[in-house]
């Protein structure tokens, strides 16, 4: 039993966490009062930079290179997200079809640089250091909670939920966040109190950026160990659902991509789990997508996102 | 004279915006030492080069100009459809498998009905998305979203288990549910054009007609530019909302019918929801919600994607396609800064004039 759970658990968080990173990352944008559909472009480039950057680089990084890769991954996904920035802030575009963009570019510039680096393959080569499992010393050996939790599991996880904790803190308690926040709501107000409207929102793109390409990126070195055009399949649309679904506020979003990501993982797993087993895995596979509809019809109704969310911003002279 | 300056300003956005797209191409094929004008050469003659060519572009074209329908018309009231893709899924299904069921009902019958069928399933689908933005204000965008990936898992399961045993393709379905035709097959040199571009042009009429020339389009389009005006003159929000997504819906619903009875007359194993959704929403955008924009936009659509298929022939990998779609799309996007240097250059011809 408790050996089950321990499965259940740790192969929930490997797909929580690029979950959770990316979901935390479209709240700042949003936060800020940029809509970002993007966010699943920006977690292929993550994904793609983080494993060109693994394969290259693994003979010098040795066992970091994930890490590495993930910060290079975000790095990259900041530059991408710029193109995003300057379309919605300064010249003015919808921020649904910028998004679009952003998801329509990402795909074909990625394969076709896989093609270019890579000898015409339309994937590139397996990294040879990916994330794997990390036991935590002492924790471990707490009984049954340790077996469960803190043994072989997924290491980037935990550094995403410890994200969403300083997330929460930034947005709710810092001075950054409240001037965040306040751009998301009232533009015009935070602009009379001195505050750098479009500074504020290039910040919240600029993080989701950050976030979400390395979202990709550990999406990328702990599941499929290779880049190829199926390796960002929805997860940043269900990122994008996650952050609506936890209501704009870090913590109850890294709960819902917990959930999304443990509902996942049970379409994989589940054909390994005794109760499981003669389930037609369309049940499995289906159920987290109906039970967020059903869980927001019944319990959410109308999510309510910052006020002035996807509306351009033009600065009066 | 401003009415004439705004029409001409409309068509130059999505003209210029094509242009710097492919323009942006070439500058990325120079710096990966292509040769551009090779490149564009191998795109024309695979769009253009034989009757086929030329079929298949059409082909392509056909369910896009339905799925993009689907998305203005939920665009102009004030919706984003992002499910077009799980709605024309839902139209491929419905058609199969009527299709498989009665293969042996006369053409003449069994055709409309699966098209029926496939449209009603269509905009059934969108309809949940309508409902419950309407009755609870659930996002439409988050619920359609998801509705995608329902259905596409739900769409595999009936391939392996239910209309077959196990397979990962149905059989092809009866000549007698097919959309396609000797003539149009022998016209275009054997591809897989068929008679859904009948429909598609059909369609493009009756969405010009109903949301110019109705109440039910005027109240739609009310709506959308402004949902509180629009209640206040006593038109009914929650029925427009899923009049608007049930039509959007059935749109989309038609270019999978026709992804199932023409292009590949049977239903396979998916990896993800129909690129016919996503294409859709761009040609949409591309088409400023126009039919005839749309109409365009699907046709070189068909022409950049069916063209880009001969550019390996070349030594271009053929993604470069999928960048020059996405950076005409942000030109479009940006219309603002191109309208801004468009009045510039105006304004400077016309001091130029006045100096003269």
């Amino acid at each position: 039993m408790v050996g089950t759970l321990a499965i259940i658990v740790s192969s929930a968080l490997v797909y929580s966490a690029p979950l959770i990173f990316t979901a935390l990352g479209g709240t700042f944008s949003e936060r800020s009062g940029i809509v970002n559909v993007g966010l699943e472009g920006i977690m292929t480039i993550g994904a793609f930079s983080a494993t060109v950057f693994n394969l290259f680089t693994v003979n010098i990084f040795g066992a970091l290179t994930p890490w590495i890769a993930m910060l290079f991954g975000g790095v990259i996904g900041i530059l991408f997200s710029l193109i995003h920035a300057v379309a919605t802030v300064n010249l003015r575009a919808d921020h649904i079809v910028s998004g679009t963009v952003i998801n329509l570019m990402a795909p074909g510039l990625t394969v076709f640089l896989t093609k270019m680096i890579f000898d015409g393959h339309g994937q590139t080569d397996l990294i040879k250091a990916r994330f794997g499992k990390t036991s935590f010393p002492i924790l471990k050996d707490i009984p049954v909670l340790g077996e469960i939790f803190f043994k072989d599991t997924s290491a980037p996880a935990y550094v995403a939920v410890l994200v969403a904790i300083l997330a929460y803190y930034v947005i709710f308690k810092t001075k950054f966040g409240l001037r965040l926040r306040s751009v998301g709501e009232h533009p015009q107000a935070a602009d009379t109190l001195g505050i750098n409207v479009y500074g504020m929102k290039y910040a919240g793109v600029m993080i989701s950026g950050f976030l979400g390409g390395m979202g990709g990126a550990v999406a990328v070195q702990s599941i499929s160990g290779q880049f190829s055009i199926s390796t960002i399949a929805g997860q940043g649309f269900i990122s994008m659902a996650a952050m609506i679904f936890g209501k704009w506020n870090p913590l109850t979003v890294m709960a819902a991509a917990i959930f999304f990501g443990l509902s996942q993982s049970l379409a994989v797993i589940g054909s390994q789990i005794d109760f499981l087993k003669n389930l037609p895995s369309v049940y499995l596979q289906a159920a987290p997508y109906v039970l967020t509809v059903l869980v927001l019809v019944l319990f959410i109704g109308k999510s309510q996102g910052p006020k002035a969310n996807g509306q351009t911003y033009i600065k009066s002279k | 004279m401003n009415k004439k300056n705004e029409l001409v300003r409309s068509i130059a956005v999505p003209v210029i915006s094509v242009l710097a797209g492919l323009l942006l191409g070439a500058i990325i094929m120079l710096v990966f030492q292509y040769n551009p004008v090779e490149g564009y050469g191998a795109m024309i003659e695979g769009a253009f080069g034989r009757a086929y060519n030329v079929g298949e572009v059409v082909r392509l074209a056909t369910p896009l100009i339905l799925t993009g329908l689907g998305f203005s018309v939920a665009y102009t009231a004030g919706f984003f459809n992002i499910g077009l893709a799980g709605q024309a899924l839902c139209g491929w299904i419905a058609s199969i498998w009527l299709a498989m069921t009665f293969p042996d009902l006369p053409k003449a019958l069994l055709v409309p009905l699966c098209i029926i069928a496939g449209t009603l399933a269509g905009a059934l689908w969108a309809g949940i998305a309508g409902f419950f933005r309407a009755q609870f204000g659930t996002s439409e965008v988050i619920v359609t979203i998801m509705l995608n990936y329902t259905i596409l898992y739900i769409s595999n399961h009936i391939v392996r288990y239910v209309l077959t045993d196990n397979a990962d393709a149905t059989p092809k379905i009866s000549p007698n549910a097919s959309l396609r035709s000797d003539f149009l097959t022998q016209l275009s040199g054997g591809s897989r054009l068929n008679g859904g571009i009948f429909l598609a042009l059909l369609m493009i009429v009756l969405v010009w007609v109903l949301m110019k020339r109705t109440t039910a389009g005027f109240e739609l389009r009310s709506v959308g530019l402004n949902p509180l005006a629009s209640e206040y003159a006593g038109m009914n929000a929650k029925k427009n909302i899923i009049l608007a997504m049930v039509i959007s819906g059935a749109l989309a619903g038609m270019g999978g019918v026709v992804e199932g009875l023409g292009t590949f007359e049977n239903l396979y194993v998916l990896s993800a929801a129909p690129e016919i959704g996503f294409d859709g929403l761009a040609v949409s955008l591309l088409g400023g919600g126009n039919p005839i924009g749309i109409l365009l936009s699907s046709l070189l659509f068909g022409v950049l994607k069916i063209g880009g298929l001969k550019m390996p022939s070349v030594g271009v990998p053929k993604e470069i396609v999928e960048i020059v779609i996405a950076s005409i799309i942000f030109f479009v996007g940006i219309n603002y800064a191109i309208r801004y240097i468009m009045d510039k250059f105006a304004a400077k011809k016309m001091t130029g004039k006045g100096e003269a």
